[in-house]
């Protein structure tokens, strides 16, 4: 899925955006914990959070995912914008809730894994 | 064998928003290197979990970073507290990290186990009340 298409979904607003619009997800994960986004993670998934700390990015960065969507309506600090710009890395925040976040997305086809379609 | 490239890493132990700062210079200094991508990956993981935890545990520490034609070494040295029991630091869930910790975003004890399995070989030495080394080496 297109992270375009992420952002429409999630009707939310792109805070940092990379030089390709065509940047595409194979699946989604969820947490605040980063150490199971460390943990859980292998392929190319954008990650949710309400983790509201530089770490967030950093550990997308580590793992190789290209978007990382902020839920419940949280403001990035600055520090998480400058690194997921210097990244490359997408940076979305969305309204919703964690809850509604991950079931609009998963109702629209983007799953958990990338071979769990 | 002859070393090809070395890297040394100050990791600051009263910063936490600098914690990983290592990890993701390290990871340029791989990207650079044309390396496979997965490989980059896995070194990169395991030396972030060690940075972390070389912040929320042991105060800060250093990372050496050596690469050969054939493989990726870090060595992670700190002055903390040490680890009392490594097979149990070892264990999936085990964590000693205070609640502060948790609210930012880390201390599940998923750490060390993940370093060894993004790494083909891991040893941890550890003394309490001098410190712990962790070294790391991932096949390229
Ligand atoms: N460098 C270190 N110095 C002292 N103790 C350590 C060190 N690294 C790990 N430990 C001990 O080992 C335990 C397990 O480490 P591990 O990385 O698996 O989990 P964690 O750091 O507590 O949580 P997570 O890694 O999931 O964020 C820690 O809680 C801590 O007690
Ligand atoms: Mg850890």
């Amino acid at each position: 899925m297109k992270v375009t298409e992420i952002a429409e979904i999630l009707n939310a607003q792109i805070v940092c955006e990379t030089e390709s619009d065509s940047l595409e997800v194979d699946s989604a994960f969820a947490s605040d914990m980063m150490s199971d986004v460390l943990a859980y993670v292998n392929d190319r998934s954008v990650l949710l959070t309400g983790l509201l700390n530089v770490q967030a990015i950093r550990t997308a960065e580590m793992m190789d995912m290209p978007c990382v969507v902020l839920v419940r309506g949280k403001t990035p600090t600055g520090e998480m914008i400058e690194l997921a710009k210097e990244r490359g890395i997408v940076l979305i925040t969305t309204e919703l809730r964690m809850y509604e976040a991950c079931g609009r997305l998963f109702a629209k086809g983007l799953p958990a894994r990338r071979d769990s379609k | 064998m002859s070393e090809l490239l070395n890297f040394h890493f100050v990791v600051d132990g009263t910063n936490f928003t600098a914690a990983g700062n290592a990890s993701g210079q390290l990871k340029k200094n791989l990207r650079q290197l044309n390396l496979a991508p997965e490989t980059i990956r896995r070194a990169s993981i395991a030396m972030y979990e060690g940075e972390i935890n070389m912040v929320i545990h042991a105060g800060g520490g250093e990372a050496d970073v050596n690469i050969t034609e054939k493989e990726i070494e870090i060595i992670l040295t700190d002055n903390g507290p040490g680890i009392s029991d490594i097979s149990k630091a070892m264990q999936e869930g085990y964590s000693t990290a205070p609640e502060n910790i948790r609210s930012l975003g880390f201390g599940a004890g998923m750490g060390l186990p993940n370093m060894k399995r993004y790494s083909d070989q891991m040893t941890i030495e550890s003394e309490l009340g001098k410190g712990t080394k962790i070294t790391m080496k991932i096949n390229i």
